[in-house]
């Protein structure tokens, strides 16, 4: 069986079937995510089954260009969206593509949801960012891990001693105190995760919790998916309407 | 009353004139031609155009040499280019008030995507934060006309012109002659579908220029020139 994407043509793919299992770890920084595709990965591992993880923002294409950007802040939002996706869609070719053709199965330390949520906050329609990533396949199994802010906040200090300019959503002007950027950031990434949660079929892991309970709860959503007989579910039931959020189009950046 | 009245298309101030067709169709020439009639005629003139800037040409130089490209990515790239270009070269101007001339707008990328195998309605989707020009001009001319200018002015067909990564031959000008054609097909088709104003290019310069000045004299009807804007003030 083969994968399907959300919606559009992914030209020029070389022919074959998708034999391998797509799974998508999401999460704002601090959830645990990162420790948790360790965790899957040397489980996976030891169970026999071939593993290639893949993060955002890890392709030689635009990598340059992104980081470039990122220290001038001089691109505009919809151009950052679409340097992003550039970026997602080399990966999602050149990575994810072989290896899942390969039967491997690909753990995505987060996907497009991500993006989608980045994108939306900072100006992007609901539907422009939805129609953007319709070239994304769908993946078997999507895992949130669902932190509390307070939680996040705290493991961010604990790994980097301070919160980061961009996972606190300082060009966003929502404040100039650091600390208030990151509550008010996290706060709205989560309201499009919500959307998204229920449009896109995600399990919500409790992440407020030790990794060993966590990893628990996401092995039991994994295993069956390499259970005999396993059916990968067809084309999910698309939104037909997405909820409303401003311009029609991505923000008039500049 | 010289107040600036908003485009009926897209709502800004300013007006915005755009310029299509294939490679040697003559646009980039009668683009150059009418802009400088409108500053003649006292208009703010912003002429812009959109060729691959550093980020697209370095990353599609990096993208090729390794065979990374593919139709998605491509259209991603071009995409990202003009959002930068459109922030920076064309809302600007537009948003105070002056008449741009854009050679090459959003048109290019429907065509050369779909050309190239994306779905056209995904492209359009994502290129839908650029508005609807006042006039777009859609320059027709047959493909072996382009080529026979681009072989008189001796100019190099470059691979991605050719669609070489296309694999529709291992010949360049076969390669560029079948993929212009498929370029020049979708061009016929969406000049339909957007009410494009479509130019016999094969004609002398003086008679398309002369047809392109009727065209917008009446979109300007009541635009205020320089002169107007001041006597305002």
């Amino acid at each position: 069986m083969t994968l399907n994407t959300y919606g559009t043509t992914l030209p020029g793919l070389p022919p074959g079937r998708l034999n391998g299992k797509l799974i998508v770890v999401e999460g704002a920084d601090g959830s645990g995510r990162s420790t948790e595709v360790a965790l899957l990965k040397e489980w996976l591992e030891v169970q026999g089954h071939a593993v290639v993880d893949t993060g955002l923002r890890r392709s030689t294409l635009v990598s340059e260009e992104i980081d470039r950007a990122k220290q001038g802040h001089t691109l505009g939002a919809t151009t950052m969206a679409l340097l992003y996706a550039a970026d997602f869609g080399d990966q999602l070719e050149n990575k994810i593509v072989p290896a899942l053709s390969a039967g491997s199965t690909v753990l995505a330390d987060r996907y497009i949801y991500t993006l989608m949520a980045r994108a939306i906050v900072r100006g992007a329609s609901r539907e422009w960012a939805r129609r953007l990533y319709a070239f994304a396949f769908i993946p078997d199994l999507v895992v949130f891990l669902d932190a509390r802010p307070e939680i996040l906040l705290h493991r961010a200090i604990g790994k980097y001693g301070s919160l980061d300019y961009w996972e606190s959503g300082m060009d966003l002007s929502l404040s100039r105190d650091l600390f208030e950027s990151f509550f008010l950031y996290q706060e709205k990434l989560a309201a499009e995760f919500e959307w998204m949660s229920r449009d896109y079929g995600f399990h919500f892991v409790d992440a407020n919790r030790r990794p060993d309970q966590v990893d628990a709860e996401v092995r039991a959503l994994v295993e069956p998916l390499y259970q005999p007989g396993h059916r990968r579910a067809g084309l999910p039931r698309l939104p037909r309407r997405v909820p409303p959020s401003t311009p029609a189009g991505p923000a008039a950046s500049g | 009353m010289n107040h600036e009245v908003p485009s009926p298309k897209h709502g800004y101030p300013g007006r915005l004139f755009v310029f299509e067709g294939l490679d040697g169709s003559g646009k980039s020439t009668q683009a150059a031609l009418l802009a400088k009639w409108l500053a003649a005629q006292g208009y703010r003139v912003f002429q812009t155009e959109w060729n691959s800037s550093e980020l697209v040409s370095n990353t599609i130089r990096r993208g090729k040499k390794k065979g990374l490209l593919t139709p998605t990515t491509f259209s991603l790239l071009h995409a990202t280019d003009f959002a930068d270009r459109f922030d920076r070269r064309i809302l600007p101007p537009l948003r105070a008030g002056y008449v741009v001339v854009c050679d090459r707008y959003s048109f290019t990328a429907f065509v050369r995507d779909s050309a190239r195998g994306c779905d056209p309605e995904w492209v359009r989707t994502i290129y839908s934060f650029a508005p609807p020009p006042d006039v777009a001009f859609y320059f027709r001319v047959p493909v072996r006309v382009t080529l026979q200018r681009k072989i008189a002015s001796r100019l190099k067909i470059n691979y991605y012109e050719a669609g070489m990564d296309m694999g529709l031959s291992d010949d360049l000008h076969d390669s560029y002659e079948r993929f212009q054609g498929r370029l020049k097909r979708e061009y016929d088709r969406i000049a339909v579908q957007d009410r494009m104003t479509v130019i016999d290019s094969t004609r002398p310069v003086e008679k398309i220029q002369a047809e392109l000045r009727e065209t917008v004299r009446p979109v300007l009807a009541g635009f205020p020139t320089m002169e107007t804007l001041m006597h305002d003030a």
